[in-house]
């Protein structure tokens, strides 16, 4: 049974792993350049209300081509888009509060998704969504074929996205002027680089890539939508940026220790039905972050040093 | 590359730029020629920053306009200043920290962002060019929280020339430099005017004397003066600045030879970053003694102000005050045991920027009797204490009821002053007290200080400007890496020999 229990959460972990960290990557661009966007719960919320509609409306329950599905991934990855370069307006040129802000933003989305899928959809509806499939031959590895191969087209893609955002982060000039306002503003203002440009511009990234995770819940995680299927991820993928100190490689390990203690609760409980206090395992994965964010090293000198502060060239200090 | 090939002359005529509330510069008009360096002299706020922001493009003028060889050009943003060939090193270091020395230059050049990676390979190229060309060594791979401040500035400097700037701006390059990296500064500075023009900015006197050729007095935002620095002497330059005869007080009297008030034994101590920064310290004050500690700023100053005031962990070593040790007591015990402590950050650590100025006065005596009955302020008592404290401090502010941080800095400097001698200290512990005030509000500061020696009152005198330290201590004490160097009497001390101390070079 022990050995089920391991290969079943760690083939959950792989997948279910994919929403978090990819919305937690998104999130790592909009630190870096000096904003930390706690709306990343309702952005993700719109995403995957998104998600779920273009096939619903398109085909209902049943099965639709695969790029109607696809569709619907990019729905929501461009609603996140805007959506981000609508807290950018707030945060950005109104300098309003980045935490009331992001409050706020959070409340909207949820409430937003909600509604809509009130008035849209009405209860609850479930679509096909997009389907895992065994990659031939290599999924027949025993143990990692199962855990690795078995799963479907956007997890693989989104996996790759961890060399792509470190390659952008660290490679290109725009990686560099992100991480240049993101810690001193005023240097990269001095040397001609539109400071709140590239914070609008890292909004809409990491807002998108926040609006593609949203989606990717619905469409290949739960195939269906309710108002809470966020769940509490955007809050985490917050805190996960934090543990990983900014780096794609340490917050796809922070996102793969959250869900695999998510999965392994998940699994306790179908495993072991005797287990009362199920309400515990439940809490085990949020524990853990705070436990792990609590003794984690604290060092300021790789970080966005400017975390949260509006850039105003003419205000003299 | 650039627009210009060369810059003959670079005209400013009737800059006026506002801030709200604030002429920062007043229909300002100046002009620098080829291969010439222009000293920029005022006391602070006179502009002189804000006047080289607009040249840079980073602040639009309200009023006037530039030229360059005659043309007339607009800077919208700093690209278009480079575009032109003028660069700026600022007074607070634009580099970002986190980042390495090739990746904060290659931030500013276009030509090495144009493909989808960045062309580090090019910028390495052009940074040895440069390096090797103006003697300017520095290590393109570092990260820029790994370097000395001194090695920051030539990076800025290799920077700017990198941007292709053949017209310089120098915003106080020297102000957090060893006497002998200012030596060196100014000798490469005058090599580097054969092919460039230069703008300085500075207020110390001996060195606009040592560089510039012509000399440009700024003050409240307007020129006052202009004219060739070698027909003029410090102390008219001086004059011209603040608007008045400049007196400076010191210490002319006998070394004295009181009871010991302050002793402190190897003091081991942690900074923030959490290596030792004072490493087995030692030094002893007496009574109605000034003991100037003289050093680069982050070489252990503030972590010895602060364990002498209970603000920071004292991992080791003593500190006998009257006879109590002190080390590790609460900042309130030793308060109370008569420490009196004006601190680095006067604005942060100094003030409660929010209260008003009649709070911070009373802020560490607001539950004695004098000022408090069941726990309830005495307001009356307040107020009259405080008016006479404005009479006494020359705090200048129509009431005592505006918040504190609205002040100037001199101003908050004499509230703190105010709040800390009139409580009767036995010892004072002074960090960097005139840093970033103009001369008259330092004199006055100045003053103070003599009085309470006088008074028999033991100070220990933390600064980076030398002339402070020469003409106020008893004694000099020159700390590096958190080690007292040596003690020196007064008439010993020389600015050359407190330098190489400073450097770390023990002599004998």
């Amino acid at each position: 049974m022990f050995v089920d229990i391991m290969i079943n959460t760690m083939t959950l972990t792989v997948r279910f792993a994919v929403a978090l960290l990819i919305a937690s990557l998104g999130e790592m661009y909009n630190q870096k350049a000096g904003i930390f966007n706690l709306g990343c719960e309702g952005i993700m919320s719109m995403g995957a209300f998104l998600g779920m509609l273009v096939p619903f409306m398109i085909g209902g329950a049943d099965q639709v081509p695969g790029y109607v599905n696809i569709l619907g991934l990019i729905t929501g990855t461009l609603c996140g888009a805007l959506l981000g370069l609508i807290f950018g307006i707030v945060v950005i040129t109104f300098r309003a509060p980045q935490g009331i802000a992001g409050i706020g933003m959070q409340m909207f989305g949820v409430g937003l998704a909600g509604t809509f899928f009130r008035s849209y959809i009405g209860g609850s509806q479930s679509i096909t969504g997009i389907n895992a499939s065994a990659i031939p031959v290599i999924s027949k590895i025993p143990i990692i074929g199962e855990i690795l191969f078995t799963h479907n087209a956007v997890v693989y893609f989104a996996y790759l996205m961890i060399p792509v955002c470190y390659y952008i982060m660290y490679k290109t000039p725009w990686g560099l002027h992100v991480r240049a306002v993101g810690t001193h503003p005023r240097a990269a203002d001095s040397l001609g680089i539109n400071v709140n440009k590239v914070r609008y511009q890292s909004l809409a990234v990491g807002g998108a890539m926040a609006g593609f995770a949203g989606a990717f819940l619905t469409l290949c995680q739960a195939k269906m939508f309710t108002a809470d299927i966020i769940g509490g991820r955007g809050f985490i993928a917050v805190a996960l940026v934090y543990f990983g100190q900014w780096h794609p490689i340490k917050i796809f390990l922070g996102a793969l220790l959250f869900t695999f203690a998510q999965s392994l609760q998940t699994q306790i409980q179908i495993f072991v039905p005797q287990f009362q206090y199920y309400e515990f395992l439940t809490m085990l994965p949020y524990l853990l972050v705070i436990v792990v964010l609590a003794f984690n090293r604290k060092s300021n000198k790789f970080g966005p040093a400017s975390l949260g502060k509006p850039f105003n060239r003419e205000m003299r200090v | 590359m650039g627009k210009f090939n060369e810059i003959k002359e670079l005209r400013l005529e009737n800059i006026v730029k506002r801030f709200p509330g604030v002429l920062a510069t007043d229909h300002v008009s100046l002009t620098v020629g080829e291969h010439e360096i222009l000293a920029l002299v005022g006391e602070n706020g006179a502009g002189k920053t804000t006047l080289m922001n607009v040249i840079m493009g980073l602040y639009q003028q309200d009023e006037g306009s530039m030229f360059i060889n005659g043309e007339e050009v607009h800077f919208r943003s700093p690209n278009d200043a480079f575009d032109c060939g003028i660069g700026m090193v600022h007074q607070q270091y634009m580099l970002v920290p986190n980042m390495t020395v090739l990746e904060n230059i290659a931030l500013g050049m276009k030509d090495c962002q144009k493909k989808v990676k960045v062309d580090l390979d090019s910028v390495r190229a052009k940074v040895n060019e440069i390096s090797t060309k103006y003697g300017l060594k520095v290590d393109p791979d570092a990260y820029i929280w790994q370097l000395a401040v001194g090695e920051q500035q030539r990076v800025e400097l290799v920077k700017t020339l990198c941007l292709g700037a053949k017209f310089l701006i120098l915003d106080e390059p020297t102000s957090a430099l060893t006497p002998q990296e200012t030596d060196e500064l100014i000798s490469l500075l005058s090599r580097m005017a054969k092919e460039l023009s230069i703008i300085f900015i500075s207020h110390k006197l001996n060195e606009v004397k040592a560089l510039s050729q012509k000399v440009c007095i700024l003050r409240h935002g307007a020129v006052v003066f202009q004219g060739n620095t070698k027909d003029y002497t410090p102390k008219e330059i001086a004059a011209l600045m603040t608007g008045h005869e400049v007196e400076t007080s010191a210490n002319t009297e006998e070394p004295c030879n009181g009871n010991i008030a302050v002793d402190i034994k190897d003091l081991c101590v942690k900074s923030d970053r959490g290596f030792l920064a004072l490493d087995h310290f030692n030094l002893e004050i007496k009574e109605g003694e000034i003991v100037g500690l003289a050093g680069v700023s982050g070489n252990g100053q503030r972590e010895l102000a602060e364990s002498m005031n209970g603000l920071r962990k004292v991992e080791s070593g003593s500190i006998n005050f009257y006879g109590t040790e002190i080390s590790n007591l609460t900042p309130r015990q030793i308060i109370d045991l008569g420490m009196g402590y004006i601190p680095e950050e006067r604005n942060i650590e100094g003030i409660v920027p929010s209260m008003s100025i009649k709070e911070n006065i009373i802020l560490k005596d607001n539950e004695t009797e004098k000022f408090s009955k069941n726990h309830i302020l005495k307001n009356k008592e307040i107020e009259k204490y405080t008016d006479e404290m404005r009479e006494k401090f020359d705090i200048r502010s129509p009431h005592m009821h505006i918040a504190a941080g609205s002040l100037s800095g001199g101003n908050i400097q004499k509230v703190i002053l105010a709040r800390e001698i009139d409580r009767n200290p036995k010892f004072l512990v002074c960090v960097y007290p005139i840093r970033g005030l103009d001369m008259g509000a330092a004199e006055f500061i100045h003053k103070q200080l003599l009085a309470l020696r006088k008074k028999g009152v033991g100070i220990l005198l933390i600064s980076e400007e030398l002339e402070e330290i020469m003409n106020l201590s008893d004694r000099i004490a020159v700390i590096c890496k958190g080690q007292n160097q040596k003690v020196l009497m007064r008439d010993e001390a020389s600015t050359s020999k407190l330098g190489i101390l400073m450097a770390g070079v023990k002599d004998e």
